[in-house]
């Protein structure tokens, strides 16, 4: 908080407001003060909350499960090993059972959303004043912990998943057969464009609901958690203790769909009709 | 809410990410678990299989066993029947030789007899000849002759 008079909406828009490095209209480069600064920076800015958060979150990911893996053993399952092997025994289990193609990529591409997104999901239990407020007190105006609440996040996600949906449409069925895909069906020949319409929304579609999808509603859960902090300081954890404890589930459960949604789109793009 | 250059930051990264996962993390656990799965797999049937091995040794020992039992049953029917032969032989052996030694007995006395008479036979011609003498240098007398008769008989 940056202020004693903060009005309730200012502190909401304060708090859904990003660290956005970014160049001003007039030349300058700089973090933006306030929505419309950073709304005025246009596409070349960046949210280096989100980056930093995301980034440093999947270091974490991959520095712990690198540590397992790197001292695995066959008979001696360690702590950390067991729950590593939980995790990707689990996440094997998913992908073996929707997708029955030979794929190297798809078993650790979900792996890493998972644990990923889980991860970022997870910041939204830490209270929401408490990372803010000390970044404020180093200085740092705009703070926002939860990557998955940026669009950006979810969307750089998602845009990846339907590259390689892309990717393997084509590969596993040519460049004929991924574009037949889209406008010999339903309706057969005398109907492409109606088809190439129907098809390209169901096509573009994937990765628009697989980013709003998580984005929503982690946006909606911190939206309630800056709610909740706003009511007086005494009868907060009334409120906040059941709905971080409801929001353990969406955490884990969006986490989840966003890996197996991933894995269902890219065994449609392995199938051929 | 601004879609700006985040998004392909968070493109990249999540690249990155997903390669760093798949070159260095997914293989040698995923390794770690197909081994563990077949070590177990393994010895499950190393377990099987040795219970069968038991199985058939116990078998093999029954079998082994019961032909032993046999082999001895009819090892000790054998040596008793070749127990039985060679008292038979014995005996026979036994009666032959007594037969012989018996007949070599009767054969000596008999010869002992035979030579008995002959010497017997030889002393009563040598006592006829010294009774004639006798009889021929005294005087004729009864009583004399009847004395050198009995003389003679109980030479005989």
């Amino acid at each position: 908080m940056a202020s004693e008079n903060l009005t309730a909406s200012s502190y909401i828009q304060h708090h859904l407001q990003n660290l956005t490095y970014g160049q001003h209209p007039d030349g300058t480069w700089g973090i933006a003060h306030g929505a419309e600064e950073a709304a005025a920076m246009g596409f070349w800015a960046i949210h280096l909350d989100t980056m930093l958060f995301s980034i440093g979150l999947g270091i974490l990911f991959l520095w712990l499960f690198r540590k397992a893996a790197k001292k695995v053993s066959v008979d001696t399952p360690s702590g950390l090993q067991n729950f590593v092997e939980l995790m990707v025994e689990f996440v094997d289990q998913s992908v073996k059972e929707t997708f029955h193609g030979k794929n190297k990529v798809i078993a650790p591409l979900a792996l890493t959303i998972f644990v990923w997104v889980f991860l970022m999901n997870t910041m939204d239990l830490v209270p929401v004043d408490f990372l803010p407020h000390l970044a404020s007190l180093l200085g740092v105006p705009y703070f926002r912990v939860v990557p998955t609440t940026d669009l950006n996040a979810t969307l750089g996600m998602s845009i990846s998943v339907f590259i390689l949906i892309i990717y393997y449409s084509i590969k596993v069925k040519g460049v004929s057969g991924f574009v037949g895909e889209l406008t010999l069906q339903p309706f057969g020949k005398w109907m492409i464009p109606f088809n190439l319409l129907l098809e390209g929304v169901g096509l573009l579609a994937k990765p628009v609901s697989l980013a709003l999808r998580l984005f929503g509603n982690l946006y909606a859960g911190e939206l309630i958690f800056i709610l909740i902090a706003i009511l007086p300081w005494g009868i907060q954890w009334a409120l906040s203790v059941p709905w971080a404890i409801f929001h353990i589930l969406v955490i884990v459960l969006q986490a989840f769909i966003f890996m197996m949604l991933t894995i269902v789109y890219l065994s449609m793009a392995h199938e051929d009709h | 809410m601004n879609i700006n250059l985040t998004l392909i930051g968070q493109a990249i990264s999540f690249a990155i990410f997903v390669w760093f996962c798949m070159k260095f993390v997914w293989p040698p656990v995923i390794a770690a678990l197909e081994e563990r799965s077949k070590k177990i797999a393994d010895g499950l049937e190393a377990a099987n299989r040795a219970s069968r091995d038991l199985e058939l040794a116990q078998e093999k020992a029954t079998q082994t066993l019961r032909e032993s039992k046999e082999q001895a049953a009819e090892i000790i029917e054998q040596a008793n029947k070749r127990a039985n032969q060679i008292i038979d032989e014995a005996k026979e052996q036994a009666i032959t030789d007594g037969q012989r030694l018996r007949d070599a007995a009767q054969s000596e006395i008999e010869q002992d007899v035979v030579r008995a008479k002959e010497a017997l036979r030889s002393q009563v011609s040598s006592l006829a000849l010294i009774g004639a003498e006798k009889i021929l240098g005294a005087s004729v007398d009864q009583k004399a002759h009847s004395e050198i008769v009995e003389q003679l008989a109980k030479e005989l």
